[in-house]
């Protein structure tokens, strides 16, 4: 067991009923991931996008997380209050069911990084811009067990292992890379 | 690279389905901005004054204004332009929502639409792909419904889609476009589109909006956003509620309807009710906002929100905005709930909220007072909302007296005749007005309702107080932080304006001072229906975030155009000029430009001709208010003198009329 560390926990908070559907948010997320920073905007690309139908009060804004390469087995689909939510309405993955969190043009993944800059911003960008509250920001410390972070490719290597057995494995690395 | 705008117009000939993709000229930009200006030179060049509203050659252009698409608070307006087909003028309506800043992402700055279609269609622009699609099963639906229908056979939730109901399609001359919580509604935009054959137009835009200068535009965009914080928690004191904040104005958030109804004119703008209000409707009516009201809404990249959605019982939910919650209601001489009822059935047909009302009580007028008799009206009900339901079904569908009342107050009385004309007396350029009748004139007002070619009062209105402070002291509190004035003689104006004695209207503000107020107020409804901005954050409101100090820059860092304070004056002078001229050209003269005979009770002839005298010459117009051949030169509109000239509305030599024009009517 690792040690206890401290952690910045960064949290978004976000209060639908004080979302007035204006996707100022939108602007702003595209705006700052653009190159050179600000030189553009595209609510197609933004990292945050506001699930809007206003004759049925339905306002969610929701943020980019992780990329998915398949799709879930089943779809869900909420009713809160009597109102009803589109399939899929609060997931953040960027997911091949939907178009939301991709590239236009690329179609490649876009995943909020709650506006990382050097140095850092004060709040992330979204939550600067609406004004009206809907979205606020909190940090709060926590202590967590340090554990040894496991990189991305450890992780799917570690799942391929599981299943086909790790000399299997080094086979097949061996025979493709004489290949390439 | 453009900056700000596209550099790209969609060109539509309807009558042979043929759609181009067209590169603007970035002079055009330098000289017009963009939106209402870039519209005026288009219709100027294309749409000669022969050419009727409802003629194939007449031209309906969508645009998005100049800053539209960028990061800009508040900009998000579509600019409507074409000939109307109740003053015979050009009409420019204007819409907000998110309809401009999805056209400019799809890479467009103007649809431009000529021709006819032969049968009803809608486009469908989704960023390079543009279609014609049939909508012969779209044909009498709502224009809300429509937008649902259209998202849902193309399965795109995010297009943006404005439309036309039952009211369009059948050419009603007040018809408007809708476009979710926004409407372009005056002057029969809709009209012409169902004209055209156009039940809608869907959007949908995922490419970039760049702008020239990104860490400076991103400032300006950071201070305003700043200033609307310190706005919204400071009030402005000592005016009606409405104008103490920003916004379009905040006529779903306040309870402000003790003010109009008893300030505002009832039926067929002709009773006030000065003590309409007590404690009993003010209870009623508050409840009625807050059971049938869901949520305060705002248009694209605004936190205002001026628009709520409101869901009257029994009925679908609808978007509404502004001063129609009080516009059936005082018609009809009626309560809240019967407003918020029929407005939503009236936004589902397409009809504009400020004629609409007005026209029906004109008709029932005229029902009262025998000149139309119970054989105009069969079958219709014998209660007053009853009355207003089948009047207004009557109207869109233009069935029998619907037909003559679908054309408005104006045409409607000539074509009906037996003294209906004195029935008709609220408008201006045959358009209905706001209804307000009051005792003094105002020399400021009666130069923007004379001069105002938005023909609504609104639409030139704002920024300078409208009625001075009552105490000294709080006049100098209201100029200390005042930073917006174009020039520090504003204040003073302001500062010696009294409520009595020789300080006061009609005298005060002088003839000199009410010219110079009126011409920065026009400028700033001018500027931002060029940029796309939202009166109701610039022009309209008190002490607003955005004014001719940070304009030019917006202008300069978002658009990359080098532009100053002198500069911009100019160009809004020059595009400003132009719609004049178009409508010049088109036959309006000085005869036109007059308040409704009856809106103030005093009048004052002889002032008032030197108003309008003293206005004309120092707007560079002739005394038939024709602009003159120098100002024309120095604006680089000689283009115009010269068609002046060859129409023989200037001569040659000088710039007074060669003909007697009918229009004048002055009494030297
Ligand atoms: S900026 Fe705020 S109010 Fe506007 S859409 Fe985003 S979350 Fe909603
Ligand atoms: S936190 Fe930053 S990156 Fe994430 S959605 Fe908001 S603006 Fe975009
Ligand atoms: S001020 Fe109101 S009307 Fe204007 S853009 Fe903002 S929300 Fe829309």
């Amino acid at each position: 067991m690792g040690e206890k560390k401290k952690k910045i926990i960064k949290t978004i908070k976000v209060d639908v009923d004080l979302c007035n559907g204006c996707r100022a948010c939108e602007v702003i997320c595209s705006a700052f991931h653009a190159e050179p920073k600000y030189s553009s905007n595209n609510p197609a690309r933004s990292r945050i996008r506001v699930i809007r139908d206003p004759l049925k009060d339905v306002y969610v804004p929701v943020y980019a997380g992780e990329y998915t390469a398949s799709e879930c087995m089943g779809r869900d689909k909420y009713t809160i209050d009597g109102k009803e939510y589109d399939e899929c309405a609060f997931c953040r993955a960027s997911c091949p069911s939907r178009d939301l969190f991709k590239e236009p043009d690329s179609g490649l993944p876009l995943k909020c990084d709650m506006c990382e800059s050097d140095p850092d911003l004060e709040e992330p960008l979204c939550v600067q811009w609406c004004i009206t509250d809907a979205l606020t920001y909190e940090e709060r410390e926590e202590e967590v067990e340090e554990e040894l972070e496991q990189e991305e490719m450890e992780i799917g290597l570690e799942a391929l292992a599981d299943k086909f057995g790790l000399d299997k494995i080094m086979d097949t690395v061996a025979r493709m890379s004489v290949k390439d | 690279m453009r900056y700000a705008e596209t550099g790209f117009n969609l060109e539509i000939d309807l009558t042979r389905g043929n759609i181009e993709r067209v590169e603007t000229d970035p002079r055009d930009t330098e000289l017009y901005l963009g939106g209402l200006g870039t519209n005026a030179k288009i219709l100027w060049d294309r749409v000669p004054p022969e050419v009727e509203p409802f003629s194939p050659d007449n031209l309906l252009i969508f645009s998005a204004g100049l800053l539209c698409g960028t990061p800009a608070t508040g900009c998000n307006r579509t600019i409507v332009s074409t000939i109307s087909p109740q003053t015979e003028l050009m009409a420019f309506s204007m819409m907000g929502g998110f309809w401009a800043p999805e056209l400019k992402y799809a890479g467009y700055d103007k649809v431009v639409l000529r021709g006819k279609s032969p049968n009803l269609i809608y486009l469908w622009i989704n960023n390079d792909k543009v279609e014609i699609r049939d909508a012969s099963h779209l044909q009498g639906k709502g224009a809300i419904e429509t937008a649902e229908l259209i998202q849902d056979e193309l399965n795109e939730p995010k297009a943006q889609v404005a439309a036309i109901g039952l009211a369009g399609e059948n050419r009603v001359y007040f018809a408007s476009i809708e476009q979710g919580r926004s409407s372009a509604s005056r002057l029969g935009v809709g009209a012409v589109m169902g004209d055209k054959g156009i039940k809608a137009i869907a959007v949908r835009g995922t490419k970039d909006i760049n702008v020239a200068q990104p860490a400076e535009f991103m400032e300006l965009c950071n201070e305003v956003l700043e200033y609307i914080k310190f706005r919204n928690e400071n009030p402005i004191p000592g005016v009606m509620t409405i104008l103490q904040g920003l916004g379009s104005p905040q006529e779903m958030a306040t309870h402000d309807e003790k003010w109009h109804t008893e300030n505002f004119m009832w039926g067929n703008s002709r009773v006030r009710r000065r003590d309409f209000w007590n404690e009993e409707i003010a209870k009623e009516w508050k409840e009625t906002m807050e059971s049938m009201q869901t949520r305060l809404i705002s248009c694209y990249n605004c936190p205002m929100k001026c628009g709520a959605t409101i869901t009257p019982t029994g009925q679908p939910t609808y978007m509404m905005k502004c001063f129609s919650k009080l516009t059936y209601t005082m018609a009809a001489m009626s309560d809240l709930e019967f407003g918020f009822k029929i407005a939503g059935l009236a936004q589902e047909y397409g009809v504009d909220g400020y004629s609409t009302p007005q026209v029906m009580a004109f008709a029932l007028e005229l029902y009262e007072n025998g000149i139309l008799t119970d054989d105009d009206f069969p079958g219709m009900p014998s209660d007053n909302e009853g009355r207003f339901y089948w009047l207004l079904d009557r109207i869109v569908r233009r069935e029998g007296i619907g037909d003559v009342l679908a054309n408005g107050t104006y045409w409607a009385a000539k074509e009906i005749g037996k003294g209906a004309k004195e029935y008709a007396h609220n408008t201006i350029k045959k358009h209905e007005q706001l209804p307000l009748k009051l005792s003094m004139l105002n020399p400021v007002y009666f130069l923007m309702y004379s001069t105002g070619e938005k023909i609504n009062i609104t639409q030139i209105e704002g920024q300078f107080p409208q009625a001075p402070y009552p105490k000294r002291e709080h006049r100098e509190a209201f100029v200390k932080d005042w930073f917006q004035v174009p020039d520090e003689k504003f204040k003073q104006y302001f500062l010696d304006w009294e409520p009595r004695g020789e300080n006061s209207n009609p005298y005060y503000p002088t003839v000199q001072m009410s010219c110079d107020i009126v011409d920065w107020q026009e400028r700033m409804h001018y500027i931002d229906d060029a940029l796309g901005m939202c009166s109701g954050l610039s022009s309209f409101p008190l002490k607003p975030p955005y004014h001719m100090h940070n304009y030019p820059k917006f202008i300069s860092a978002g658009a990359g155009i080098e532009m100053d304070e002198d500069k911009l004056t100019q160009a809004a002078k020059r595009y400003r000029t132009l719609v004049r001229a178009i409508n010049i050209r088109r036959g309006m003269r000085r005869a036109d430009e007059k308040p409704p005979e009856d809106h103030w009770k005093k009048r004052f002839p002889e002032l008032e001709k030197e108003l309008l005298d003293t206005y004309y010459k120092f707007k560079g117009w002739n005394n038939d208010g024709i602009p003159a051949k120098e100002s024309l030169h120095e604006l680089g509109l000689d283009y115009v003198a010269e068609d002046f000239v060859q129409r023989g509305i200037l001569t040659d030599s000088e710039d007074a009329p060669s003909k007697e024009t009918s229009a004048e009517t002055e009494k030297k």
